[in-house]
């Protein structure tokens, strides 16, 4: 270690730069006295100084105590830490016992191993924890010494002293002397830098267009997410009713799913706000991409990609649990609070031959949260 | 409480009404009001007795609201014709309804009508449009069911508002979805067949009955099952661990820290 | 006690081979300060060892792979359902492995602790002004640490591949997509092409207990080194002043009790893992990117971003064919940028306001240093409010209030309330600097009532002792700065103070070192003159020259009262 805590060696120095000795500074400013104020003085000096101390080294004083001030409390303490210790010994001796009896998986065996394990384990470290604490406390003699510090500056001497040894260095190796060295170094060291950078590229793909396409496509039926069976509208046929859908032959793919799963929910006659255009207005279904007041909205919440699929059939509100954007289904899920800022795609769909929901295509925007490529 | 919350299950009796294909009341039921709806004969009527005690019970407790004829009061109480004698169950076996206050949300409190009652009173509603019925034992018996695909379903389509576990969850405007804790199978499956306030409808050709059986299962089982890793904490999610963690855990060190370094003894000088 | 019992054999073996002694005893003799919010770190030091061991044990079993299996274990509710095989293995961890689930629950305990054990002493740091000159390069380590503790938390909480999870890693996908114009590559790199792909384990894996655990050592390394090296700083008390440290050797009472406190972690974790169900993954199912759950939140300490993102309006620019989603860019990235580079900046910014370059190893207790306080409060009012705003589902659903009047209450709050706290902690400082100084000027009130011969009655006070009043001095300003900080006006501003920047400076000056000016009651001017030179500071530079509330209270005076 670097620094000595004995502070009077020597060598040492005070904050002021100057040369500290064994006895109070001369200047008697005790702050600044670098010398250890000793704690509590022994009873008796019963010990001979150390042996062996180091040729030219002062005899140190004894600065702990070797006994605490009260045998009485300190043996009465002793006792106690001694039944922790053995608490202690008992609990990991029971750890390993209720290792060995409590096996099962079943919730409830898993319950009692648990609190089997979990109690002797902590018994054990508590044990020992408030039998440590109670030693070091009640046993221990208190003590408290104060140790000098010097300013983290370096002393001048030994600043100037580096400022010479680096120079030195630094001429020795001619760095600065031969700029050429010096330039091609850094030139060589620029690549070297960058390639394991450039190792990295393959991490992933590069995005593309990916993020604007999902798996929809025209004809691809629509599946009750679960039971995984296409849907007829005569099907869902209660008003307030709303089910999660997938693509058909998607509906075990996840990275499919992440961007496809829709919900599709069913409104009473009158209650949708109609455009008639083809394309998405704010706050209107559009009419030719519903079956029977039937509306399939997105479930990937346009904020940051929670499905979005609190569906309250009284207000027509699509609510995300993540961040409470809230949609209102019957307006084309226009968002009506939080921090979603467009509404959930709406994906065209119409029927096919054999009377089962069907895409009509693909969503006509991409899905999910914003993306910096998106306009 | 927002008036705009009051207005409650009108879709659900729509349900009932297409389900069983009174055209009579058909598409434009939202707007129904007539008494004439209400003689309507339903099929599954018992006895003209308990007819009888369902309509006492019904002008009693319900008429208030719910009008004379059960045609409901715009802006108050929904019209109950064709909302089937599960909804009837369903509202009246948890304690919903006959409602105290009008409220965002009807909180579960105890049943005050006696099973007896409720089937009256729920023979009697099914009578006035028909409706989903109360399913039977066997329909909501989880034996055989399976919870593995019924936690697939219960995750896709009932955990976003009742919580991975059925602790429930908080709405729009001061609606909530409730804890699925104290609820019955057969609440649970008429839930899912009648879509009560702001609960979509799950009818038997979108989760077919043999999934809301599996659905029930998990539910049923997930509450039973004990906690392998101690207390529950609520089965919340990290809201309540972070609590534990700041109030318990880190509490705890700061006490050990204070008694580690507390003066002891008497110190020096 | 001799040197043959502590030099002989091994010790003498290796002292042979390594020279050791002397350092190692001065190692021995090295002096710790006591007080208990110096050990805040160590829960965070030993946290983070119990992270190590556990975390070792689960890698034991855990697989981080995102191959789909089919569940056929002792979980049997779960069987026959198709999950990645991370949450399948997790779930072996749990049910199969005996103390398995033990372990798992220690590991997430350990790290809300660590966590938790982090902010907390940052915030000792922060107010206690230990982060002052030497000791500012270890503040910014410490940042770091904390920063990438937010992280490996993230990334370990992802790996289980549960729902829970998954919705976490969604929300960072979506984050990271939001960041403009190298959002999406950056997203594509991380998860191996579109969300979620088949890499995102695997490299969270090796991140998480890998990568971010070495950063860790060597920066927890480098962090306790220095540490060491520049010795712990003290709490203000007799005899303790810039140029001494006061406490308990290292050997045998440091290690004692630092020992005694791992063990007491341990304990805790243990008992924590015992009593309280964290995690229960089994419950959350496997991910799917098509469902989520009601109350979904993720780790305590990544609340407070999930709560800025709540909070957020929908604002988005369209320029130009390009999307800036600021609706998600400025909530995940501003409030912690406010709070990270505020803290980092701080020291450094505090520095050049005061003009103060001494060296501190004195704490400055909260109330002597109001303004540093008060901003401290309100930063920490300001991740209050939006870590509530995080949870503000479930505090709708349990506190009955409408959930859109817990946001819209959070987006006020959340500039008003630092505002308020702000005010109120300088207040409550200066207010109880005040009472201070009137201890230390008029002595504590004993209940005796005396007639004086005037016919007048006094209440007799006494003295507060020595360690009461080393305690209740206030530190030695720093020097005023030239020409400006505490009378701008008296004469003419040197060329420095001069210009926009000097007079920001100067005003600054005169916020930061707002104090309760000494000698308001009249008499008692002595106290502060005994207590400055007490924790008169080393190091560079002159010092009170120009002092106009230290007046002419000598420096170098002696520390007697």
């Amino acid at each position: 270690m670097s620094d000595s805590p004995a502070g009077h060696g020597p060598g040492d120095i005070d904050e002021n730069g100057r040369p500290a000795g064994d006895g109070p500074a001369g200047d008697g400013e005790a702050p600044g006295a670098p010398r250890r104020l000793i704690g509590t003085p022994p009873p008796a000096k019963a010990h001979a100084l150390l042996a062996g101390e180091p040729p030219g080294r002062p005899p140190a004083a004894r600065e702990l105590p070797a006994d605490p001030p009260d045998p009485a409390k300190a043996k009465r303490a002793e006792r106690v830490v001694a039944a922790c210790f053995l608490i202690a010994m008992l609990a990991g001796i029971a750890f390993i016992a209720c290792y060995v009896i409590f096996t099962g998986s079943t919730l409830t065996d898993v319950q009692h191993s648990n609190l089997a394990l979990g109690l002797s384990m902590a018994l054990t470290f508590l044990g020992l924890a408030v039998g440590a604490t109670i030693w070091v406390r009640r046993i221990m003699p208190p003590v408290e010494l104060t140790e000098q510090r010097k300013p983290m500056r370096s002393a001048d001497e030994d600043r100037a002293a580096f400022a010479e040894t680096f120079d030195e260095g630094a001429q020795a190796s001619q760095f600065v002397k031969r700029p050429l060295l010096r330039r091609t170094l850094i030139a060589a060291s620029i690549p070297a830098a960058i390639a394991p950078v450039m190792l990295l590229r393959d991490l992933g793909p590069l995005p593309g267009t990916s993020l604007d396409h999902t798996v929809w496509r025209r004809g691809l039926r629509l599946l009750a997410y679960g039971a995984n069976t296409p849907i007829r509208p005569g099907d869902f046929s209660s008003p307030g009713g709303m089910i999660t859908v997938v693509p058909d032959g998607y509906q075990d793919d996840f990275n499919a799913l992440a961007k496809a799963a829709c919900i599709i929910i069913k409104f009473a006659p009158g209650q949708i706000v109609y455009t008639s255009q083809p394309h998405p207005v704010p706050g209107h279904v559009v009419e030719n991409w519903t079956v029977d007041n039937i509306v399939c909205y997105s479930k990937i919440c346009t904020h940051v990609g929670c499905p979005a699929a609190l569906y309250e059939q009284t207000t027509h509100h699509i609510l995300c649990p993540c961040h409470q954007s809230t949609f209102d289904a019957a307006r084309g899920a226009e968002v009506i609070f939080g921090p979603a800022t467009r509404p959930l795609p709406q994906l065209p769909m119409t029927v096919d031959s054999q009377g089962y929901l069907v895409a009509r295509s693909d969503f006509t925007e991409p899905v999910g949260p914003s993306f910096w490529e998106r306009s | 409480m927002p008036s705009i919350s009051l207005r409650r299950r009108r879709p659900a009796a729509g349900y009932a009404v297409i389900a069983l294909g009174l055209l009579t009341v058909g598409t434009a039921y939202a707007a129904i009001t007539s008494a004439a709806a209400a003689s309507a004969s339903a099929p599954g009527i018992t006895s003209q007795n308990q007819l009888a005690e369902g309509r006492a019970i019904f002008l009693q407790e319900c008429a208030t609201c719910h009008g004379l004829y059960a045609q409901g009061t715009p802006g108050v109480a929904p019209s109950l014709i064709g909302v089937g004698s599960a909804a009837v169950d369903f509202q009246v076996s948890t304690g919903r309804m006959p409602a105290r206050e009008p409220a965002a949300e009807m909180p579960r409190k105890p049943v005050q009508l006696t099973t007896r009652q409720i089937h009256a009173l729920a023979a009697y509603i099914a009578s006035l449009g028909g409706g989903p019925a109360i399913p039977t034992a066997g329909q909501v018996s989880i034996a055989g069911a399976n919870p593995g695909l019924g936690q697939q379903l219960f995750v896709t389509d009932c955990a976003q508002c009742h919580n991975f576990v059925g602790a429930g969850g908080a709405l729009t405007y001061g609606k909530y979805a409730p804890a699925l804790t104290a609820s019955t199978p057969t609440q649970i499956y008429e839930a899912m067949l009648t879509g009560p306030e702001a609960m979509p409808v799950f009818n038997n050709t979108t989760i077919t009955p043999q999934q809301k059986r599996d659905i029930i299962a998990y539910i049923v089982e997930t509450r039973q099952e004990p906690n392998p890793g101690g207390f529950s904490l609520g089965r919340v999610g990290p809201v309540t661990e972070g609590l534990v963690a700041f109030l318990g855990l880190l509490l705890f060190m700061v006490f050990a820290a204070l008694w580690i370094t507390a003066k002891h003894g008497k110190a020096h000088e | 006690m001799s040197t043959r019992s502590a030099l002989g054999g091994v010790g003498g073996y290796l002292d042979d081979r390594f020279r050791g002694a002397k350092g190692i005893r001065s190692f021995f003799r090295k002096i710790f300060p006591d007080h208990w919010s110096f050990l805040l770190g160590e829960i965070a030091l030993y946290s983070f060892i119990i992270l190590l061991l556990t975390g070792t044990f689960l890698t034991l079993w855990f697989k981080p792979s995102m191959t789909e299996v089919v569940y056929h274990g002792s979980y049997v509710k779960l069987d026959g359902v198709r999950m990645s095989e991370a949450y399948a293995s997790t779930l072996n961890i749990s049910f199969d492995v005996r103390g398995g689930l033990l372990m798992r629950q220690i590991h997430h305990w350990a790290a809300d602790l660590f966590v938790a054990a982090i902010m907390a002493h940052m915030l000792r740091i922060f107010f206690t002004g230990a982060y002052r000159k030497p000791r500012e390069i270890n503040w910014l380590i410490g940042i770091v640490l904390f920063t990438l503790s937010l992280f490996e938390g993230l990334f370990g909480y992802s790996l289980p591949d549960d729902l829970l999870s998954g919705a976490g890693l969604r929300i960072t996908q979506g984050v990271l997509q939001s960041i403009p114009i190298v959002g999406t590559y950056l997203s594509f790199f991380l998860f191996g092409g579109q969300y979620p792909g088949n890499d995102i384990i695997p490299r969270l894996y090796i991140l998480h207990v890998l990568v971010i655990p070495g950063l860790f050592m060597a920066l927890i390394g480098a962090h306790l080194f220095i540490m060491f090296h520049q010795k712990h700083t003290q709490m203000p008390g007799k005899g303790r002043t810039d140029a001494n440290v006061v406490g308990a050797p290292m050997y045998p009472y440091f290690m004692a009790k630092t020992g005694a406190f791992f063990l007491f972690t341990f304990a805790a974790l243990a008992l924590a893992a015992t009593f309280a169900q964290i995690n229960p993954i089994w419950l959350y199912g496997p991910y799917n990117p098509i469902a989520i759950s009601a109350g979904s939140q993720p780790d305590f300490y990544m609340g407070f971003l999930e709560g800025s993102l709540r909070i957020m309006p929908a604002w988005q620019w369209v320029v130009a064919g390009h999307t800036f989603a600021l609706n998600v860019f400025i909530p995940a990235f501003v409030p912690l940028g406010i709070v990270m580079t505020g803290a980092a900046l701080w020291p450094f910014l505090e520095q050049w306001i005061t003009g103060d370059r001494r060296e501190h190893h004195v704490n400055d207790r909260p109330r002597n240093a109001p303004t540093r306080t008060a901003l401290g409060m309100a930063m920490v009012s300001f991740y209050g409010v939006l870590w509530a705003e995080g949870s503000n589902d479930v505090i709708a659903d349990h506190f009955d209030i409408a959930l859109y009047t817990v946001t819209e209450i959070a987006r006020v709050a959340v500039f008003v309330v630092p505002i308020l706290t702000y005010i109120i902690t300088k207040r409550i400082c200066l207010g109880l600097q005040r009472k201070d100084r009137h201890l230390l000027e008029h002595g504590v009130e004993t209940g005796i009532i005396r007639q004086l011969p005037t016919g007048e009655f006094i209440e007799e006070t006494r003295p507060v002792s020595e360690e009461m009043r080393a305690k209740l001095v206030l530190p030695a300003p720093p020097p005023a700065l030239p020409g400006g900080g505490h009378a701008p006006d008296e004469d003419v501003p040197p060329p420095k103070m001069r210009g926009g920047m000097g007079r920001v400076r100067a005003r600054l000056n005169k916020i930061v070192t707002e104090q309760v000016p000494a000698g308001t009651h009249g008499n008692g001017h002595g106290a502060e003159g005994d207590g400055a030179p007490a924790r008169a500071a080393i190091g560079a530079g002159p010092h009170g020259a120009g002092q106009a509330e230290a007046g002419d209270s000598p420096q170098h005076g002696t520390p007697s009262a």
